[in-house]
């Protein structure tokens, strides 16, 4: 051994910790190139333990399923009934601020679809129900300037955009229910919009405002990197199954 | 963070004193290396949680924030480490860690047995456990930071890659916070080994009962010399303060 370890006696042996170390870095390796097999295993063995666990724990696993809460800023206030507004401006000829009784009382369609996250997690056949973004575009009387659509929200900090055909798609909705329930506040109720054949991010929670646009502004992630256009498995370098 | 300098331990009192039956264990540059790693393994760890469980995200929220702590505190988590190379008492603690001699296999034996009788348990400055602990949390940190970095920019590599790296990465960390989990728990149940990485010493009589292999006073951490890159003559140094101290 070598005298000048400075680890006397103690320094002498099988240098059993540095082949851990590589052994970890070797079992990593491996574990990606098996990914596909073990991952596919997993997935079926999860959801069907998760089917019979009335904790909850395996949602908390890796593709454990389900949805989760992601916030870009501290907090978020509440609106209900009396204090909730979804404004309509911009481009328009009839700007219009609506009550959520008001919305209830426009046409509802529900759409049942899976919801896809950029980060990887699936919700299947998850249903939405609400106004169809294009009944109040077309109510507002979008001007001929008018090329794309700017969604504000009342957490203050997050929005996002669609092209004006995008937004006409029969399935982008100003949704009201999930799950045949009003949304709550941590799915982003009372309003959020449901873009079915985007990435949920597109889908923005606590929606308080629509605003058509001359161009596309890019809302908050898109700033930070994510596809302004998050068509489900063509975007953002990723292949998942479409939701639409 | 860089460690300070390491500088020389005021001498021991010989006779008496509280001290006197203190022997050192942990060089300034160890404690440092150890307090930054866990500083931002920690928070790394801790980010994670807010980025993942559901409850924490809702509390804490601002996400492309945690985002970027997660991201910079767990590619700099391997940095105190690797500065702490310049610091030969450092080094030499790791050579300990590396290797395993026959006794180790006792003690591992004895754990898998839950056998807790002191004969059964011979350790030198670390025990085989610790030996296990240190070198898994090593090479996963390792893994974490490499499948870190796919996800993190998403040109390296292709899309499978990526893929995998997510998968590898969500799976090996709730290993990683298992491992951890024990370590602090570990530290926990034993107050002197916790002063002995606060103070850098502990009691003799701690290290008699449970690192009865280890010989404190062979060790470098002690004389403060030939400790630190400045210092061109460190063996020579070593030598004497080694010396010095079989003469006294």
């Amino acid at each position: 051994m070598n005298p000048n370890t400075g680890a006397g006696p103690d320094g002498e042996g099988t240098p059993v910790g540095r082949r851990l170390v590589l052994g970890m870095l070797g079992l990593g390796a491996g574990a990606m190139a098996a990914t596909p097999w073990l991952q596919s295993g997993l997935e079926t063995a999860l959801g069907a333990v998760a089917d019979k666990d009335p904790t909850g724990v395996t949602g908390l696993l890796p593709n454990g399923g389900g949805f989760r809460y992601y916030s870009v800023t501290s907090s978020v206030p509440h609106k209900d009934d009396s204090s909730y507004r979804l404004t309509v401006d911009g481009l328009v000829d009839k700007p219009a601020a609506y009550r959520l009784a008001d919305l209830r009382a426009l046409p509802q369609t529900r759409l049942v679809r899976d919801v896809q996250c950029v980060t990887g997690w699936r919700v299947p056949e998850t249903p939405f129900e609400g106004v169809r973004l294009s009944t109040l575009l077309d109510a507002a009387g979008v001007s001929p300037r008018g090329k794309a659509v700017r969604f504000t929200c009342f957490d203050g900090a997050y929005s996002e955009s669609l092209t004006l055909d995008q937004a006409r798609r029969s399935d982008v909705l100003v949704a009201l229910k999930l799950k045949d329930k009003p949304i709550g506040h941590s799915h982003g109720g009372p309003v959020r919009l449901y873009v079915a054949p985007m990435y949920f991010y597109k889908s923005a929670k606590w929606l308080s405002g629509i605003t058509v646009t001359d161009e596309v502004r890019p809302g908050y992630w898109e700033e930070r990197g994510y596809d302004v256009d998050a068509w489900v498995g063509r975007s953002n370098g990723r292949d998942d199954d479409p939701t639409a | 963070m860089t460690p300070p300098p390491e500088r020389t331990v005021p001498p021991r009192p010989r006779a008496g004193g509280r001290d006197g039956s203190r022997v050192p264990r942990f060089s300034p540059a160890e404690r440092w290396v150890h307090r930054t790693t866990a500083l931002l393994l920690g928070l790394c760890v801790f980010s994670a949680g807010c980025l993942y469980l559901p409850a924490l995200a809702e509390l804490v929220g601002r996400r492309a924030l945690v985002v970027t702590i997660h991201e910079w505190t767990g590619i700099l988590t391997p940095v105190p480490a690797l500065l702490g190379l310049v610091s030969r008492a450092f080094r030499a603690d790791l050579t300990r860690i590396n290797r395993f001699g026959p006794h180790d296999r006792v003690w591992l034996r004895a754990a898998l047995r839950r056998d807790h009788r002191r004969q059964e348990r011979p350790a030198g400055k670390f025990n085989a456990g610790q030996k296990l602990y240190a070198s898994y949390i090593a090479g996963a940190v390792l893994v974490m930071a490499g499948t870190g970095l796919l996800m993190w920019f998403t040109g390296l590599a292709p899309l499978v890659w990526r893929t995998s790296a997510t998968f590898v990465h969500d799976w090996l960390a709730l290993a990683v916070v298992a491992v951890l989990i024990g370590h602090i728990g570990k530290a926990f149940a034993d107050p002197e080994a916790r002063r002995g990485m606060r103070t850098g010493r502990v009691e003799r009589e701690w290290a008699a009962r449970e690192h009865p292999l280890w010989r404190p006073d062979e060790d470098l951490v002690g004389d403060g010399h030939g400790d630190g890159p400045g210092n061109g003559h460190a063996d020579a140094e070593h030598q004497i303060g080694g010396h010095e101290r079989r003469v006294r």
